[in-house]
């Protein structure tokens, strides 16, 4: 086909330089909460924490800004952490029985978390503990001793086997096997039965040699490690904790039944059998087990007592509660979600008499609350990061660039309204290890996420740490059924236990309709506007102080008269009448409610027009809120559309899915029966696979999933869904004059076009007159391929989007160039057509589902800078599709740039959730809590910087010979990422490069150890996690040895240099990275 | 007299001269009636003539039997607009079309010689008709392989197929491969594609408008027709490789009679070919966006009631009764 050939244009050098400079993709960092997290771990003397996800990956957080990020080679569970302290090092422990060392390393300054070693475990089939006690079975416990260099490993069979943690080796000859300690064991305690798997191990504070040992069935043992032999022998109820005193005269356990007891060390050798104290706290009703427990004293005299669980069962079983006991005062923290795992930062110096507890730190299954105990009331510290983006379902997300400072003073002080700080508290945020070395962000980023309950909260997306700046609700404006119902319950509640209720992740909804839909604000005039699930459109303002008045109500009808059809969806929500109080920050000021009230699918405003327009599966309506008096309102119904009467979307919609599902359920569970039946070693069961299948008829699977080919027709249902609202300064009537326009979009590929007749405002005036505004279509265009318009944009004479409101007005943006020549951008699913304008004709197109099979999901124009030049840009389409992929196109010669691979294409809520940034960075949602950052810019890009203060003598033959891998790259969820332009590759991320004019050069970036992660995905050369010898290397070195040294001039490197120093057999492997590399950068 | 809502308004048109008519769309009663009246309104009973109307595209169809005068009366919205035309006029205007036309009437006429003369069917001249489907480049594709080109001028007419995933064996460097591949799974009855008698079931999709649909999924390669499908260009692999186009010019069909019944083909089954199609012409058929003009530029409106492909192509819901939206 001749057309085709000829799109293809011969790759032109010059712009494969300058898409380089331009373009990259990153995935850069993943904000908010790890998603099901299972492991915590916290490095007392770096003061940096670890959280372990079931997924496998591994995150460090320090101050905020300092991030570290690995993800093991396995996707299995995360079941213990622990740092070798001071040392930057983590061992981990997953639920596969492996053993991981992590290392923080530094490259050019900059620090990565990297996995060094690993360790499976000798797994020993059909022997159990018992009977073999020398086998390792699974591992319940890990206790690192002697400054870290030895770890202690309790195991399911009694036994504890020691592990020399620099080289992962097991020391044979020092297993601590049960029979060793049953014979300082009375006898009718043994009683034939076995001590259960070690339960906790607990190292002592000032001498290294005893260690604490707990056995499920409740021994408690003093073992010294020195001479070999058992100092103490306590004999307790069913284990489920234990914990040292600091002092180490005491040893406090916690046991199944919900009781704890307190031990003393001093009494002789001989075992003890009475505890000093033995309490149930919530007693004396059975109670659940206190999973852990720990014992902190003051100098103020006194200790904490603080342990999980215990609650009693039949009341509060169900309740997720840490307590907090000092002297007689408890408090009972009363969580929403799973308890994982909680510390205490409080001095560590074997030297210090006290631990003086400062924090306590919980993380739970949704979120991490940190408490201040040094302050009366243990009041809560707020999170800098790790804020959980769930705490009620996010349903929409919006990113406003540039936002200019005095805007951004007025919601951090809204914010600061809104949840005083402790200001008596001295302790701010307790975990702060490490330095951040990005630079203070340029320009300030409002990422605004929309919740199902009608919230919308504001983040800072400037940096590294994603930081909660203030949170709108919209509820208080509504009646809704359930008011009132939880300070009831409350008021209910006995005072004992002392309930507290802590975090704030809250997934109940009061009512659905309340959710956000969509969301727009207006940077420079601090108005915004929310609209939900019910057809409310709300506009706000910012005020900085707190208001009482009544919102005005205005009811829209987009039906129009339409006749016979009737709503059978939700009812609106009905307003609070009369005044109401308005705390600081935004505040209502008119509610516009489309009728019928179904989901608001599009919103946009214009703040120098005082205009807001909003769509649903309707029509549109267009409302002047200055004057608080609709202008317009049209119904995009076809006549035909029945479906979209009749209610809520997602009804509809999910009886599709569900229906697709549940093939596609079929189907799988057919393919896995066939391999189940071959996987099955006995021939008799093959053989009967054999004749089932057989006996089945076959007509089952003539039917197999096949796709209609047919065009989409006008009265396809939700074909009136309107997707798109745009207000554009532009020439519609003629080429002479150009004025006001609103653009409406709708599912079925037709576009409205209205003139506006805005009053203009006076000279100098901020608001315009009291005069009407009107509206009067201009142009209807019907896209012949009838796909939904996604998006639509106005390019001025220049080729360049209009500016927003204000911004030209303000002298914040270059005016647009208002000579005519003007161009509409729309952007449907399907394809992008760049139309001239006013006589709307095509100009240019391209038609991406014909070339490629894939739909737009999400469209955004962006600015991309160029690394080389510092005043060079380009205006283009960043374009999500249904793959997952994201392209850009030139705008508006609408020709392919680039395109990255970004979400799994199975990802759809991933997907769903991407948004892009002005600047040419995205954000997607990896896990209900989790967002991850991505940059397609070159120049753009916000990715972790820092370092870390490490005391760690690093071994020189050790450090060099080992396999390394850069962890952050693939990310949580799995993906792996495919890096393409020399940034992502250039394992030195350091700012003054990033920024700096000097031109990246690919040969070098592939150098770089970032880049091998990419390679190894693709196929690898060594076996990666074999042992590579040095001879190997050398032997490899030998062969290849002129490739690589000729291209990387820019670095010197030695075979026996260390520090930030390059693995030797990263070597091969870089050739079969530059070939990635290469096959990636062919013209697309 | 007063139209009832059923009626049909007519306008036909000799030259300069028009008349106007009504109809019962449901009782339009015989073409020869039809014909009698149009020549006897016009004065013209002397004279042999064809009569033609415009259909809902705006292409001259021609009405010389009972089907086709139903058809444009029941099309007919609720003008229908009649050209009439003397015999021998349109006789010559015909002569001067391609080579092609003429050739096939040769071959025709050949035909015609048989028993079936008799029959005396009158066929209308082959521009009066719309290619629904070709058999395109010819020359480019592999024998084994054919190209086939739908159009869908906005009809009614479903595409009416269906494809699913499929596995197929490909000869490889590594011998002998089996790889997924997108296969014809059903064909809507009366379908476009039915119709043609081009594609068949388990026939394998090979590209979809010049692009290899290697490695796509099945939902891609949907995707990718559905963004076609006003022109819609597939190369499939027949499960049926006996009536492939023989190259060299030797006759049609010589490689054995068809197999399978081609419903929908009066005559010969043998598909119209086209020697390399110009880009030029998929590029005239693309999707022409509808751009309907507001009140504000009655100029324009007025060009655009000149093509009445734009006006009625339009969607009935899509511009009714709303403010300055143009009825048309």
């Amino acid at each position: 086909m001749m057309k085709f050939r000829f799109r293809r244009q011969g790759a032109d050098p010059q712009r494969e330089k300058l898409k380089q400079e331009l373009f990259a993709f990153n995935k850069t960092v993943e904000h908010g909460f790890p998603n099901q997290p299972s492991a915590l771990a916290f490095d007392p003397e770096l003061r940096i924490m670890a959280i372990g996800t079931r997924s496998g990956a591994v995150k460090i957080y320090g101050a905020p800004g300092v991030e570290f990020t690995g993800l093991h080679r396995d996707a299995a569970t995360v079941t213990q952490m622990h740092f070798l302290t001071g040392q930057g090092r983590l061992l981990s422990l997953l639920d596969d029985s492996s053993l991981h060392l992590w290392e923080i390393v530094h490259h050019n300054g900059c620090a990565h978390l990297e996995e060094a070693l690993s360790f499976q475990l000798p797994s020993r089939p059909g022997f159990d503990g018992a009977s073999a006690p020398l086998s390792l079975t699974r591992v319940t416990v890990v206790l690192l001793v002697a400054a870290g260099d030895i770890a202690a490993l309790g195991t399911e069979g009694s036994s504890v086997f020691f592990l020399d943690v620099t080289t992962l080796t097991l020391l044979e000859g020092q297993t601590l096997a049960p029979g060793e300690v049953l014979r300082s064991v009375p006898d009718d305690y043994r009683c034939g039965k076995a001590l259960g798997p070690v339960e906790s191990l607990q190292g002592h504070l000032r001498d290294p040699t005893k260690i604490l040992i707990g056995y499920s069935r409740g021994l408690l043992v003093i073992w010294n490690q020195a001479s070999q032999c058992v100092d103490h022998i306590f004999l307790g109820n069913q284990l489920e904790s234990l914990c040292w005193g600091r002092d180490s005269s005491t040893v406090v356990s916690s046991h199944s039944d919900g009781s704890y007891a307190v031990w003393s060390v001093d009494a002789g050798s001989s075992p003890t059998l009475q505890p000093t104290v033995a309490t149930t706290p919530y007693g004396p009703f059975p109670c659940k087990a206190i999973n852990k427990i720990l014992w902190r004293n003051c100098e103020s005299g006194g200790h904490f007592i603080i342990f999980s669980g215990g609650m009693p069962r039949a009341s509060y079983g169900d309740r997720h509660c840490v307590s907090v006991l000092r002297a007689e005062t408890l408090v009972t923290l009363d969580f929403t979600s799973r308890i994982i795992d909680f510390f205490t930062v409080h001095s560590t110096r074997p030297e210090d008499e006290f631990d003086d507890p400062q924090a306590l730190a919980v993380l739970l299954e949704e979120e991490l609350v940190v408490l201040d105990l040094q302050t009366p009331g243990w009041p809560a510290v707020p999170a800098p990061y790790l804020a959980p983006l769930h705490s009620s379902a996010i349903t929409c997300s919006a990113h406003v660039a540039s936002v200019p400072a005095k805007l951004w003073a007025r919601i951090v002080s809204a914010g600061e309204q809104q949840s005083p700080q402790p200001v008596s508290s001295a302790l701010s945020w307790p975990i702060t290890g490490g330095r951040n070395l990005a630079q203070e962000p340029s320009q300030r980023g409002l990422l605004l996420t929309g919740h199902e309950d009608g919230t919308v909260r504001f983040w800072d997306a400037s940096g590294v740490a994603l930081r909660p700046l203030y949170k709108l609700s919209t509820a208080g404006l509504f009646q809704t059924d359930c008011e009132h119902a939880d300070s009831l319950a409350q008021a209910a509640e006995d005072d004992w236990p002392p309930f507290r209720k802590v975090g704030c992740f809250d997934p109940y909804s009061d009512d659905p309709r309340l959710g956000v839909q969509k969301v727009a604000l207006c940077k420079y005039t601090a108005q915004m506007v929310v609209a939900g699930t019910a057809g409310q459109v709300l506009v706000l303002e910012l005020s900085d102080v707190p208001v009482e008045q009544a919102v005005s109500v205005a009811i829209i009808d987009l039906l129009q008269d339409r006749e016979g059809f009737t709503w059978k969806g939700h009812e609106r929500l009905s307003p609070r009448t009369g005044p109401l109080p308005w705390p600081a920050g935004f505040q209502p000021r008119v509610l516009v409610q489309c009728l019928p009230p179904a989901a608001v699918t599009a919103v946009t405003l214009h703040t120098e027009w005082s205009l807001v327009a909003f769509g649903t599966s309707h029509g549109f309506g267009l409302f002047d809120y200055q004057r608080k008096s609709p202008v317009l309102a049209r119904c995009t119904l076809h006549p035909n559309d029945s479906l979209a009467m009749e209610g809520p979307l997602s009804r509809v919609k999910s009886l599709k899915k569900s229906l697709r599902q549940s093939f596609r359920r079929i189907r799988k569970s057919r393919v896995s029966g066939k391999k189940r039946a071959a996987n099955a070693s006995s021939k008799l069961q093959e053989a009967n696979a054999q004749l089932a299948e057989q006996a089945c008829p076959h007509d089952v699977e003539m039917t197999p999933v096949q796709r209609r080919i047919e065009p989409r027709s006008a009265d396809d249902s939700l074909s009136g869904v309107v997707r798109c609202l745009y207000f554009a300064d532009t020439f519609l009537r003629d080429g002479a004059h150009h004025g006001p326009t609103m653009w409406a979009g709708t599912n079925s590929g037709s576009v409205f076009a209205y003139a506006l007749e805005v009053p203009a405002a006076a000279v100098g005036g901020e608001k315009r007159p009291e005069q009407a505004v009107e509206a009067v279509l201009g142009k209807e265009v019907q896209l012949m391929h009838r796909a939904p318009v996604v998006a639509i944009a106005v390019l001025d004479g220049r080729g360049r989007p209009l500016p927003e409101p204000y911004e030209a007005s303000r002298d914040l943006a270059q005016a647009p160039d208002m000579q005519g020549g003007h161009a509409v951008l729309i952007a449907s699913e399907e394809q992008f057509k760049v139309f001239t304008l006013p006589k709307v004709s095509a100009k240019t197109k391209f038609k991406l589902t014909a070339h490629e099979g894939c739909r737009v999901r999400k469209v955004a124009l962006a600015t991309f800078a160029s690394v080389a030049c510092e005043d060079y840009a380009e205006t283009c389409l960043a374009c999500l599709t249904n793959l997952g992929d994201v392209h850009v196109f030139s705008v508006p010669g609408l020709r392919p740039q680039v395109h990255y691979s970004c979400i799994r294409k199975e990802d759809i809520s991933g997907i769903a959730s991407c948004v892009f940034t002005r600047h040419g960075q995205g954000f997607y949602l990896i896990s209900p809590s989790e967002f991850e950052r991505f940059s397609l810019s070159a120049r753009n890009i916000t990715e972790p910087l820092c370092s870390l203060d490490i005391n760690w003598p690093r071994d020189a033959t050790q450090a060099s010979y080992r396999i390394r891998e850069s962890p952050k790259l693939s990310q949580a969820n799995g993906t792996p990422s495919i890096l393409l332009a020399p940034q992502s590759l250039d394992g030195s991320p350091d700012p003054a490069h990033s920024k700096g004019p000097d031109t990246p050069e690919p040969p070098e970036a592939a150098l770089s150890p970032m880049s091998i992660d990419s390679a190894t995905s693709a196929d690898t050369t060594l076996d990666t996690t074999g042992d590579v010898t040095v001879e190997d290397v050398k032997d490899f070195l030998g062969k290849a040895r002129t490739i690589p040294t000729s291209t990387c001039p820019a670095r010197s490197w030695s075979a026996g240099s260390l520090a930030p120093a390059w693995p030797l057999n990263i070597e091969p492997r870089l050739l079969t990275c530059r070939l990635h590399w290469d096959l990636l950068s062919c013209p697309a | 007299k007063i139209l009832h809502k059923t009626d049909v308004v007519g306008f036909t048109c000799f030259g300069a001269e028009f008349r106007r008519f009504s109809l019962d769309r449901h009782k339009p009663g015989k073409f020869e009636d039809f014909y009698k009246l149009v020549v006897h309104t016009h004065h013209i009973s002397n004279s042999d003539v064809t009569i033609g109307y415009a259909d809902v595209h705006g292409d001259l169809l021609p009405i010389n039997n009972d089907d086709n005068f139903c058809k444009a009366v029941s099309s007919a919205n609720p003008l229908l607009r009649v050209f009439i035309q003397k015999r021998e006029e349109a006789e010559r205007g015909s002569l001067g079309a391609g080579s092609l036309c003429r050739r096939r009437r040769a071959l025709g006429a050949l035909r015609d010689e048989g028993p079936r003369r008799r029959a005396h069917l009158d066929i209308g001249l082959p521009r009066d008709f719309r290619p629904v489907s070709s058999i395109i480049d010819v020359d480019l594709v592999p024998e084994t392989h054919r190209r086939v080109r739908l159009h869908r001028h906005g009809c009614e007419k479903p595409l009416g197929f269906y494809i699913r995933d499929g596995a197929s064996v490909r000869v490889t460097p590594h011998g002998l491969e089996k790889v997924p591949g997108i296969f014809i799974s059903r064909m809507v009855p009366g379908g476009l594609a039915e119709s043609t008698g081009l594609l068949a079931v388990n026939d394998e999709v090979l590209e979809v408008n010049g692009i290899e649909v290697a490695g796509k999924t099945l939902d891609q390669v949907t995707d990718m027709m559905i963004a076609n499908s006003h022109n819609l260009i597939v190369t499939v692999k027949p499960a049926n490789q006996r009536n492939n186009v023989v190259r060299g010019g030797r006759a049609l069909g010589s490689s054995g009679p068809p197999s399978d019944g081609t419903a929908g083909f009066v005559g010969p089954p043998a598909p119209r070919v086209l020697q390399n199609f110009h880009p030029d012409e998929a590029e005239s058929d693309e999707d022409n966006d509808v751009v309907i003009e507001g009140t504000l530029e009655p100029r324009l409106l007025s060009s655009l009631r000149a093509d009445p492909r734009h006006s009625l192509a339009l969607p009935p819901g899509g511009v009714e009764e709303h403010g300055p939206a143009v009825t048309l």
